[in-house]
Order: structure tokens, then C-alpha cells, then sequence
């Protein structure tokens, strides 16, 4: 039971992935980090009906998967797991928008579907390029990246400590729980009259361990300055990647590429 | 280096919801030491070595360190002397790697980067851990955590190791060589802890809790012996010292 409630909030094994030596983990993590986002902003500056034109993108997490040497399995099983999430956010798109769009033989094609479409195809990416980062740069050198360009150090020492204590958390809950279900007796979940105590208890442990993770620190000479490691320097590898990957975005955002595609075959045979 | 005893004087500390886990406990250790501090849960142990280096301060009452009574002006430096081994490892490696943690304390005290690097591979390196440099903490055993924790603490060079329970969670084999190590140090030593067969092994006195007093104090094999003491501060005489069941010799 722990081991399957642990798994999934926890990038441990995609970070595991990291360490491995091919291409796109030789690369600088800064310029993974940046075309990530670069990548994640054109996704998401698509508009809401695009589906086709979107579609060439997918190009780019296939690509760094085969050539990062990265397994289907973990990325694909993180998907399914958010992929509840993504339903539920364009759920409602078919029910309220139906303006119609196209005739597919006896089926209307409205706005809403298309868009939900959309939508489903901009959170796969953008979650799957996301990953892709965290499986070929790993967390540690993100938070350098981020560091390095510009995030300020409060945030990226939030964001290393939340990551480091995530999983030790997480232990913590399910320990509690487990002890509840073990002497509850009843196999269906939580009573709700229990959940007050079990999270007040989980808040009062959680306290108690920053305080003494705090106090390890402060006996270490912590004055509020974390040091980081300074990432790997630029290098002719870096500038190619990030300019061939950012040229290809640029292209795939302001040409249609499947629609140009089609016009110059049709119009080459006719 | 100067002589680093330290002096607890009538220290009464009683935690903010009312318990009193220490009554009016006076002690000396003297340089160069190794000193276990033996009692049942609860009798105060964890307590006590928090007040040697600034953890908790006393409500009552005096510690002090190598001449310097431990006040919040000088807690920079007792720091520096008293280096502290927690007692969960995951309490103190907090940074991404073995590496990054070894080398926080040294980079705080504000050594430059060669120094960092020296003390980092040296202190790694005594406990055996140096193989493990790039790894994450979270990912190592029980045993390997406890060793990267005591590098951390030896790459800030202290005077006094103050360790709270380091065998607890040992599997016997990391345990054995817990004690070897903790062998080679030459460090004043002050050791919380139940498991009396490494105190036997390692420290010549014995200091016995009990309710957040000191029921005994003087060699360890004269209080191990003594059945009456051990049993009234809930403890059991270490294995080693108790006859035979079997053939019934010591
Ligand atoms: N944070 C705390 N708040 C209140 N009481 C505490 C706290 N920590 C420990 N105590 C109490 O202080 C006493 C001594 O505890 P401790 O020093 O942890 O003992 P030991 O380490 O020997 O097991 C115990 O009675 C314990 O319940
Ligand atoms: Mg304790």
C-alpha cells in the first residue's frame, strides 16, 4: 500500500533517469531549463480551437525521449495519473461551446470539443516536456538553472528543501494512516470524525521536523544563506541545441505546418 | 589548542508545555574524554546534549564550554567547538547531495572553496563514505546516512562530538564499524545512548539519568557492575558482562 501511494508524487525515479550519460544529458541544464519554458509558452499561446497546427510540437518530446535514452513507461504512467485532471478541466468545453466548426459525415464538429481537444493535447505536452526535464537534467541541476537565471534564491532553496522533504512527509502521513487503519477495524478509508486529529497530528510532527532539520542547520552555522554548486559552463553543443530548437518552435507556432503540408501536395498534384 | 572541558552547573530545564526534563544537573567533563550518557527513554538524554551547544538554553542554571558559557552572543563559536550528531540522519542532511551536505558547515564558517574541497574529501574520506560523495542522502542505508552525518560534523572540525543515540538503527555490521570509527577519534567524546556493550567498548565513564538527574557518575565498569543502579535507572547490564546462559560462565 505505502509503495504504490509513494510512487506517484515522487519524480525519485524520473530523477533517477538523470544520471545517465547521452546528448541531451551532456547538455547545460540551463539551456534544457530555458527551452522548456520556451516550449511550455508557445504550447500555451496557441489558441483555443488549434489542434492540427499544435500537433508538429509533439516532435520534440519524442525526439528528446529516444534520444535521452528515456524509458516510456514512468513519463506515460504520470500522465494517466494526472490524465483525471485534464478531463476535468475540459469537461465542460462540448457542454457550454457549441458553436459549430465542421461536418464530419453525420457528425457535427463544435468548438467546444475541438477545444477540449486542444486543451488535453497543450497539458500532455507541456506535463511530458516538463518531465523530460526533470528525467534529463534532474531536480538538483534545475534549481541551479533557476538560480543562474534569475529566480531568486529563496525560492529555488523552497523549491530544493520541498523536494528534499516531500517524500519524508509523505512517509509521515502514510505512517499515521497506517496506524489509524490498522486499529480502525474498517477498511473504507478515513472516518471523517478522524481526519481533524490525524491531520492536526501530521501538522504537529511536521512542525517538529523543520524545527529540528532548522536546528541541525543553525548548529551547522546557517545564517540564511544556502550555497549552491555553480552549474557547467556554455558550450558550442549548448548554442546549436538551443538554436535549432528554438528555430523549430518559432516554426511550428507561425506556420501550420500539417495545412502547408497538405496545400503544397495537393496542389503539387494537380 | 585550548583545553575544552565542559561545566554544567545546577542546570534546571523545563520544556514550554511544563515538563521537567532536567533537575538541577551539575557536571565536568574534562579534555579529551569519551563519556556515555546512559538512561531509559525519556530520563533526559537528547535534553541534556542540546544544551551543549545552543540547541536549548537552560531555564535555569549554567553551561559552559572550554571557559565560554554558552549565551546566544557565544553560540558562533561554541558551535565551532561542539559539533552534533542528531539522532535521526534525516534531520541533518538536508542538501542534494552527500557532497553539498559535507561541505554547508564549511562553507558557512567561510573557508574558501580549496580549503572546502580538502576538508570535505578528508572528512568523507575517515568515514569511509567518500564513494558515496555524489549520491543523495535520502538514497543511502541506515549506516551510510549515520557515517555521512558524522562527516558532516568532522568537516567543520570541532573539538567536542556530541553524538545522541548513534547506534539506534544500526544493523549489527554498521554498527560494528560505527565503533571502530568512533575508535579512531580523538576527540572529546559524550555519547547518549542505551546500547551499554559499545559503551563498554568505548568510553571509560559512564554518566547514568534517570527523571533528569544524575543517579550515577564514575567508571564505566564499576556502574555496569552494579546491578542495583542499572536496574533502578531501567536499564539491563550490557551482554557481554552477563554470565552465560547456557554454560553459566562470564
Ligand atoms: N519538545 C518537548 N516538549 C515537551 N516535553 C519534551 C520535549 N522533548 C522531550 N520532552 C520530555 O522531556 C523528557 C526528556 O526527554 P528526552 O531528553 O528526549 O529523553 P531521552 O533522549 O533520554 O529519551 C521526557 O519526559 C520527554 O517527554
Ligand atoms: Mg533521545
Amino acid at each position: 500500500m505505502i509503495k504504490l501511494e509513494s510512487t506517484w508524487l515522487d519524480l525519485r525515479n524520473i530523477d533517477d533517469l538523470a544520471t545517465q550519460k547521452t546528448f541531451i544529458h551532456s547538455l547545460n541544464s540551463c539551456t534544457k531549463l530555458i527551452t522548456t519554458l520556451v516550449f511550455v509558452v508557445l504550447v500555451t499561446s496557441f489558441s483555443k480551437y488549434e489542434v492540427t497546427s499544435v500537433l508538429p510540437l509533439l516532435f520534440y518530446p519524442v525526439t528528446l525521449m529516444a534520444l535521452g535514452n528515456l524509458p516510456y513507461k514512468p513519463i506515460v504512467k504520470r500522465l494517466i495519473l494526472i490524465a483525471p485532471f485534464i478531463v476535468f478541466i475540459g469537461l465542460f468545453n462540448p457542454v457550454f461551446d457549441q458553436t459549430p466548426i465542421a461536418k464530419l459525415g453525420p457528425f457535427l464538429i463544435t468548438g467546444g470539443w475541438l477545444s477540449f481537444l486542444s486543451i488535453t493535447i497543450k497539458l500532455l505536452l507541456t506535463v511530458t516536456s516538463a518531465l523530460i526535464l526533470v528525467a534529463t537534467t534532474g531536480m538538483n541541476s534545475i534549481c541551479t538553472a533557476l538560480s543562474q537565471i534569475g529566480v531568486p534564491k529563496p525560492i529555488v532553496i523552497q523549491i530544493l528543501f520541498m523536494y528534499r522533504y516531500l517524500h519524508v512527509l509523505l512517509e509521515e502521513f502514510l505512517k499515521t494512516n497506517q496506524a489509524y487503519t490498522l486499529r480502525s477495524f474498517k477498511a473504507n478509508g478515513i472516518h471523517y470524525k478522524a481526519w481533524g486529529s490525524l491531520l492536526g497530528q501530521l501538522l504537529l510532527r511536521t512542525m517538529d521536523r523543520a524545527h529540528r532539520i532548522y536546528q541541525a542547520m543553525l548548529c551547522r552555522g546557517f545564517d540564511g544563506k544556502v550555497p549552491l554548486r555553480s552549474a557547467a559552463s556554455w558550450t558550442k553543443k549548448d548554442h546549436l541545441y538551443l538554436l535549432f530548437c528554438l528555430s523549430f518552435f518559432l516554426l511550428c507556432r507561425f506556420i501550420n505546418i500539417p495545412q502547408t503540408l497538405g496545400t503544397l501536395l495537393t496542389g503539387g498534384f494537380q | 589548542m585550548s583545553h575544552h572541558t565542559i561545566d554544567l552547573t545546577n542546570v534546571l530545564y523545563t520544556y514550554p508545555d511544563g515538563t521537567t526534563a532536567l533537575r538541577n544537573l551539575s557536571l565536568h567533563i574534562g579534555h579529551g574524554e569519551a563519556i556515555a550518557i546512559v538512561g531509559s527513554n525519556g530520563s533526559g538524554k537528547t535534553t541534556l546534549l542540546s544544551h551543549l551547544n545552543g540547541v536549548l538554553f537552560p531555564t535555569a542554571g549554567e553551561v559552559n564550554i572550554g571557559g565560554y558559557p554558552v549565551v546566544k552572543e557565544t553560540l558562533p563559536h561554541i558551535r565551532r567547538t561542539v559539533g552534533m550528531v542528531f539522532q535521526n540522519p534525516d534531520d541533518q542532511l538536508f542538501m542534494p547531495t552527500v557532497y553539498d551536505d559535507v561541505a554547508f558547515g564549511p562553507l558557512n564558517l567561510g573557508y574558501p572553496p580549496l580549503e572546502v574541497e580538502k576538508r570535505v574529501t578528508s572528512a568523507l574520506k575517515t568515514v569511509g563514505a567518500y564513494a558515496l560523495k555524489d549520491r543523495p542522502p535520502y538514497r543511502l542505508s541506515g549506516g551510510q546516512k549515520r557515517a555521512v552525518a558524522i562527516a558532516t560534523v568532522l568537516a567543520m572540525d570541532p573539538a567536542i562530538l556530541v553524538m545522541d543515540e548513534p547506534t539506534a538503527a544500526l544493523d549489527p555490521l554498521a554498527r560494528r564499524q560505527l565503533i571502530t570509527l568512533l575508535h579512531t577519534f580523538s576527540h572529546t567524546k559524550i555519547i547518549a545512548t542505551h546500547d551499554l556493550d559499545m559503551v563498554l567498548d568505548l568510553c571509560k565513564r559512564t554518566i547514568v539519568l534517570h527523571n533528569g538527574t544524575i543517579l550515577a557518575d564514575g567508571p564505566t565498569l564499576e556502574i555496569f557492575r552494579d546491578r542495583c543502579i542499572l536496574e533502578q535507572a531501567g536499564l539491563e547490564q550490557p551482554f557481554s558482562m552477563q554470565s552465560c546462559p547456557i554454560c553459566s560462565k562470564i
